[in-house]
Formats: C-alpha cells, sequence, structure tokens
C-alpha cells in the first residue's frame, strides 16, 4: 500500500530539510513508496491524515504549540527530525533568560539598531521557553543529527515506509 | 604482593590481587566499563557513577572504580538494570547544563558525546534545566564554559595532583555547583594557575578548550596524565 508522507519544519534552520533533499535520486525511490503530502515544497496548507511525518525543529512560538498537535493527532508515525526536534538544540540556547530579555535585545539592543520594535503582529508569539517535541506529544521515533545524514534519513524512512521499526546503533546514533 | 583471591567478572573466574579495585581487574580482564570522572594518573572520586556494576548478595549498585575487589566476589557488569541506570545517568548529564554539540568546539571529540552513544541515548526523558551559565574566556590561552561541564572534577584533581597549583576546585551545591578558579575569580587573573594545559587536556567535553581551536581540530589528550604521573613516580 502506497504511504502517505509529510515533512514539517518548525523552529529550526531547514538544514534537516537540506539533508533530505540530498537524498537526491534516492528521493525518487521514495516517491515510489510514498506521496509527499505536506512539506515545505508541496502547495498544501492543511495538514492532512499521513502514515509518517517527520518534523524537524523545535517547539518555539503558540503556533508550533498548536501544530504539534495536530499532526500528532493525525499521524501514524511521527518523528523528531533531528537535534531541534529531539533535544531542542541551538533555538533552546534563549531558555536560560525570560523571552522578553531575549526579544529586547534581540530587537533593540543588539549594536547598529536604530529605532528597533519588537513585532507584535504577523508574526507568532514566542512561548516562554523553546522545548523539544517529546515534551508536548508522543514521538515514535527519535532521530538525531545536525542534521541527520541523507543516508540516515534513507534508512529510516525506508524501514519505517516497509512498516518496520528502524535501529539506531552506535554507528548511527549521534548528536551534533 | 597481596594475596590472591577467587572472583567471578560477568560468570568468569578469575584470580586477582586483593587491594585492586573492579574498575582495574575489570579493564585488565577486557571488560570495558564507561566512565566519566576516573582517568588514570589522578585520585580516584566515584563522582559519576557511569562505572557501577552489581555484586551478588548486595541490593545496591557499587561503583567499579572506587570498590576493591574480595574473595568470593560474583560481579556482573553488563545487565539490563546497569545499562538503564548508565543511560539515565548520561541523560542527567544533558538535562543539567546546557550540551548544544552542533555548536559545540568539542563536537566529534567529545566524550561525553561518544558516551550518549554508547549507551543508546536517542533522546532525554528528563526535563532540561536550561540554567544560566557563564563563559570565563579572560585565559590567554583558553576558555571555560559552564554550560558544558558535568563536575567530573578531572581539572581540580590534575592541577591539585599533579601540576600542584589548585588553581580549580568547586563550589556551591547539588545543581548549583560551579567550578571556580582560586577564589571564585576570572580564570585570567589567578595569581596560582601556571598556564600548563592540563585541565584542558583532560576535560572530557567542550568546557575547557584551547582558544587556538575550533570545530573540527580540537584534539585532547587525557592518556598523557597517566604516562606524566608514571614517570614522576607520583602515585608510587
Amino acid at each position: 500500500m502506497r504511504k502517505k508522507l509529510a515533512t514539517v519544519w518548525l523552529g529550526g534552520c531547514s538544514g534537516c530539510h537540506m539533508s533530505f533533499l540530498d537524498l537526491d535520486e534516492r528521493l525518487l525511490e521514495i516517491a515510489q513508496w510514498a506521496d509527499v503530502v505536506k512539506s515545505p515544497v508541496v502547495d498544501q496548507k492543511e495538514f492532512p491524515e499521513v502514515d509518517v511525518v517527520l518534523v524537524e525543529g523545535a517547539v518555539v512560538n503558540a503556533e508550533h504549540e498548536e501544530e504539534i498537535v495536530l499532526m500528532r493527532r493525525r499521524s501514524r508515525v511521527l518523528v523528531a527530525f533531528g537535534d531541534c526536534a529531539v533535544t531542542a538544540n541551538v533555538p533552546s540556547m534563549r531558555n536560560a533568560w525570560p523571552k522578553e530579555v531575549v526579544l529586547r535585545r534581540s530587537y533593540l539592543e543588539v549594536p547598529g539598531t536604530v529605532e528597533g520594535r519588537v513585532p507584535t503582529e504577523e508574526v507568532a508569539a514566542l512561548i516562554d521557553r523553546v522545548r523539544p517535541l517529546h515534551e508536548l506529544v508522543k514521538v515514535d521515533f527519535f532521530l538525531p543529527g545536525c542534521p541527520p545524514s541523507a543516508d540516515l534519513i534513507y534508512y529510516v524512512l525506508t524501514e519505517l515506509l516497509h512498516d518496520r521499526v528502524p535501529v539506531l546503533d552506535e554507528a548511527r546514533l549521534k548528536f551534533g | 604482593m597481596n594475596e590472591i583471591v577467587s572472583i567471578q567478572l560477568d560468570g568468569n573466574e578469575l584470580k586477582v590481587e586483593l587491594g585492586r579495585t573492579i574498575l582495574d581487574v575489570c579493564r585488565e580482564a577486557g571488560v570495558d566499563l564507561p566512565v566519566m570522572c576516573y582517568l588514570e594518573g589522578l585520585s580516584v572520586v566515584g563522582a559519576c557513577r557511569l562505572c557501577v556494576v552489581e555484586i551478588e548478595g548486595s541490593p545496591r549498585l557499587f561503583p567499579a572504580c572506587t570498590t576493591p575487589v574480595a574473595a568470593n566476589q560474583a560481579i556482573r557488569t553488563q545487565t539490563e538494570k546497569l545499562k538503564r541506570y548508565r543511560r539515565m545517568i548520561v541523560e542527567l548529564f544533558f538535562a543539567e547544563r546546557n550540551h548544544v554539540c552542533a555548536v559545540c568546539v568539542a563536537n566529534n571529540a567529545c566524550e561525553l558525546q561518544d558516551l550518549a552513544r554508547r549507551v543508546g541515548m536517542d533522546h532525554v526523558r528528563f526535563p532540561y534545566l536550561f540554567p544560566e551559565c557563564g563563559v570565563d574566556a579572560s585565559h590567554p590561552h583558553a576558555v571555560l564554559d559552564h554550560n558544558r561541564c558535568i563536575l567530573c572534577t578531572r581539572c581540580v584533581r590534575v592541577c591539585d595532583e599533579v601540576e600542584g597549583a589548585h588553581t580549580w576546585d568547586v563550589m556551591g551545591r547539588g545543581h548549583a555547583s560551579r567550578v571556580i578558579a582560586d577564589f571564585n575569580e576570572p580564570w585570567g587573573s589567578s595569581t596560582t594557575c601556571t598556564s600548563c594545559g592540563k585541565c584542558v587536556q583532560v576535560c572530557p567535553t567542550g568546557a575547557l578548550w584551547p582558544k587556538a581551536a575550533s570545530m573540527g581540530n580540537l584534539r585532547k589528550e587525557p592518556g598523557k596524565i597517566g604516562e606524566l604521573v608514571a614517570k614522576r613516580k607520583l602515585n608510587a
């Protein structure tokens, strides 16, 4: 049976998606097993029901908080895709300070800023603390790496799309 | 020479000398126990608890580095319970400070990172503390980044026991503990530091790193300390 695959980009740098694109010709193989129904490269607004979703990035703002819950409800297998999703990684480096301090520093106090303004419209409101996915929803599979290599993504997707459980042994498991 | 006794190590009968530690015996027998605070050449503190083993007849776990062998001990080093605890310990290291491998100078040259993959840590189940940690870059040659410190105290011990300077020590309690230079001064203004660099070499993470290093070319040689101690016969 053909599967439905989604890839999502929350609070991350898109490096994991770049690594996903590095699958190169193996993307055609993936396309034989699954339709990519929702992704930054697919024009689909609503998150549909899927078999597998790769979620890149940490939960950084109020929109992400809602999205991750919705994605969980509509996905059979939810993968924390890359270090930001697994550990909160670089985005979490602001967590030692209240968000007001971070926003002030970023938009008002950074040298070279003239008449800076903290944005309040159009952009999603930051939450107090950047969080890894598993603090909010049940994660079925953790795929660390910054980013995970294309080979690793290929291995994990191949297993999941064939209803097998991937195994990250010592050679495959690595943060950073 | 001490008395020779029999022990069982993971089911194998061994003759060992009394007075040695379980860790010594394991290493000699080729049983690879994970360690963090232990470093050959330095005193033993049993702080990290990674080398814990089970001894038949006792419900508690024993750190192999501080526990001496005794006659007829039946030691287990690789049970499911021990593996579970070791992974928990590593997760707690990661949860306690801000370990961001992706932007760390020690990425790919880090004992903590290696340990995480070895114990199969695919995520951290404990809530991260995200403490505010300082970075002391006041020393001309090296940086102390508290975000990456696991309080193994190798730096404290090497500075005291091998260099003889005792610049480093630990201040505070529990998760608020911090390694400090002298009486909590910037490292660069320490009057005791000889800038020998031993602390940097023994640090298992990116907490102490030479300013000359960048990600990808950091290499530390903690093994040098054991050699140095043997040559100087410091522990004889």
